[in-house]
């Protein structure tokens, strides 16, 4: 226990998790006192939904180094996959923990699918092409989705490209997908402790898989392909599978978020580029390839925008000057020189053993 | 039976011919060396052997496997290591992870088992790392193991690009200029250490080198390389006592 103690990235995780259960509890906390306004509990949920698409979407620009603008595609099919299944058993007398589960699961199957066939074609390309690439797969999807019809009577289930009566459903058949209206009278299964239990839960898999064999690949072909193919890493295995399990996670955050309302649409506001470019400017505020930070600029760029409400027209504004400063703060070189002299100034006051032992030698 | 036999190999970059005839036969423990002037095609014989281009002609044969035009993943696994001209480490990884990385393919466990940190993760991560540090001792690195590879001085770096090389646990090692950049004194020590890998981990090596000093020195046997066709070929002190050889490329 102790060398676990002393190993820095086991340190880093614990406070990752740590920090998260805090919060948590300091919510439900002052929940149960009655001091969180409604507006701020509404934004719970999708707080959780941002901050697993920037732990996921992490994955990929961080730890494999590749840009990609698609992910709100696979939050959207792992929302529609999810509600879908929901919406088709919502009047059946399944448990509701228990469907909401395999909606989960549905969702991250489904996405992660997308994400691999689309992976295939797609991580061939490198740098902007990529990106370039990913961002019209993301919108492709939407469009689609867009437009599908799907409903089910006892025969079946019916599917069409163009509108409700070309279903040809009998009289007790039921529409489920309607084309631009989306699903609706999904239930809303969601909550802030499904979502944190989710959040959890991607942590646990991202930080496992960045600190194995797997991990360390991608990160190997991240730094230099070339170097990794001579020492035997498959390339395209490790691409694909770095791919694919960051879009079955966003797949996860559409499953919460398309539970939490009663009624999903695929609209350019919530599963368009704006939302992906969003999930990228998480991940590159918090640091690319830093996990706990792109949870913390997720928390902090979707909270802004609302606590700035009461600015009316300037609440843009100041967003943009935030993310400006915030952005300086992270990465600008006199910032990092200031950041660094702060922290050496406080480990001077309190040394820990560490520094101690090495000041003695 | 040789370890590395080549024979007619031959590549063209558009109307260029840059490797032409090629071949070479290397015994198993043998120190060889592979010189000749800037662009003569040295690295190109390198990115052949391993993979990285794929030969218009020829036959690669390691230790009585056809390994020609196979891909370069394939041909480390089936026992070719290379180091690279201009340094290729994971820079962002530790110095340890660096050689941890290269034991991929030798120690391993799947993917379910190290998201879920069962036994065999443990298992298979203590011994990666025993193995990481037997290793980074060899090059005296031990003491940096959890530096960032960026954040090594030079020299340390190239010894952690053999020592990655190494950890794959190939029959035949390929150093492209392992002595770029050195000073003299680096270049003693370097000499030292790839004979002490030669016999330590009974390898056999092919280098390229420009350094006179370090061929001469280490290299039992030679192929001089000039516009893409072998030279001279055979034993050290006949081929720089070669008058062609002279002529071509180490100078009147």
């Amino acid at each position: 226990m102790k060398k676990l103690l002393n190993d820095k990235t086991f340190k880093n995780n614990m406070i990752t998790y740590g920090s998260i259960i805090i919060a948590y509890a300091v919510i439900q906390l002052l929940m149960a006192l009655g001091l969180v306004s409604s507006l701020f509990q509404g934004l719970l949920v999708p707080l959780c939904v941002y901050a697993i698409l920037a732990v996921s979407l992490n994955l990929v620009v961080g730890i494999l180094g590749e840009l990609s603008l698609g992910h709100a595609g696979f939050m959207c099919v792992g929302a529609f996959s999810g509600a879908f299944f929901s919406k088709c058993l919502a009047a059946t007398s399944m448990p509701t923990a228990l469907r909401f589960t395999i909606a989960i699961l549905i969702g991250a199957a489904v996405a992660g699918l997308f994400g691999f066939l689309i992976g295939i074609p797609v991580l061939r390309l490198k740098g902007d092409y990529l990106a370039i690439v990913t961002l019209a797969f993301g919108e492709i999807i939407k469009n689609i989705i867009n437009c599908l019809y799907i409903g089910f009577d006892e025969s079946g289930f019916h599917f069409s490209m163009e509108n409700t009566l070309a279903l040809n459903l009998s009289d007790t058949g039921t529409v489920v997908i309607k084309g631009a209206q989306g699903i609706t009278g999904t239930p809303t299964d969601s909550n802030f402790t499904v979502g944190v239990i989710l959040l959890m839960l991607t942590l646990f898999i991202v930080l496992n898989l960045i600190n194995s064999r797997d991990g360390r690949a991608i990160m190997a072909i991240r730094d230099n392909t070339i170097a990794a193919e001579s020492i035997g890493i498959n390339i395209t295995k490790y691409k694909l599978m770095a791919f694919t399990i960051s879009a079955a996670l966003a797949g996860v955050a559409g499953v919460l978020y398309g539970h939490n309302l009663s009624s999903l649409t695929a609209t350019p506001k919530n599963f368009g580029y704006n939302m992906s470019i969003m999930i990228l400017v998480f991940v590159v505020l918090g640091g690319i390839g830093h996990i706990r930070g792109s949870i913390i600029a997720a928390i902090i760029l979707t909270l802004l925008p609302e606590m700035l409400r009461g600015l009316q027209d300037y609440r843009m504004l100041i967003y943009a000057v935030v993310l400006i400063v915030m952005m300086l703060f992270n990465w600008a070189p006199a910032c990092i020189a200031w950041r660094e002299k702060l922290a050496a100034k406080y480990k001077l006051k309190f040394p820990t053993k560490k520094s101690a032992v090495k000041e003695a030698e | 039976m040789a370890l590395l036999e080549v024979n007619n190999l031959g590549i063209s970059f558009g109307g260029l011919r840059a490797v032409d005839d090629f071949k070479l036969t290397i015994e198993k423990g043998c120190l060889y060396g592979l010189i000749g002037p800037n662009g003569a095609g040295k690295t190109t014989v390198f990115n052949l052997l391993t993979g990285v281009y794929k030969p218009d002609l020829g036959i690669i044969t390691l230790d009585g496997q056809n390994i020609t035009a196979k891909k370069t993943t394939d041909i480390n696994q089936a026992g070719i290591a290379r180091t690279f001209q201009n340094i290729r480490l994971f820079k962002k990884l530790t110095v340890i992870d660096n050689v941890k990385t290269a034991l991929h393919n030798q120690l391993t466990y799947s993917t379910i088992e190290g998201i879920f940190r069962l036994p065999k993760y443990r298992q298979v991560e203590k011994q990666m790392t025993e193995e990481a540090m037997a290793l980074l001792k060899v090059f005296d690195l031990d003491g940096e193991a959890d530096t960032l590879a960026a954040n090594l001085p030079y020299g340390k770096q190239r010894k952690l690009e053999i020592a990655r090389a190494l950890a794959t646990r190939p029959k035949l090692l390929l150093l492209d200029e392992p002595a770029a950049g050195m000073n003299p004194n680096e270049t003693q020590e370097l000499m030292d250490t790839i004979r002490f890998v030669r016999d330590e981990f009974d390898m056999t090596i092919l280098l390229i080198e420009h350094d006179m000093k370090l061929v001469s020195g280490i290299c039992e046997e030679l192929t001089v390389l000039n516009f893409g066709r072998i030279l001279c070929q055979g034993k050290t002190n006949d081929v720089l006592n070669n008058p062609e050889v002279i002529k071509a490329y180490l100078g009147e």
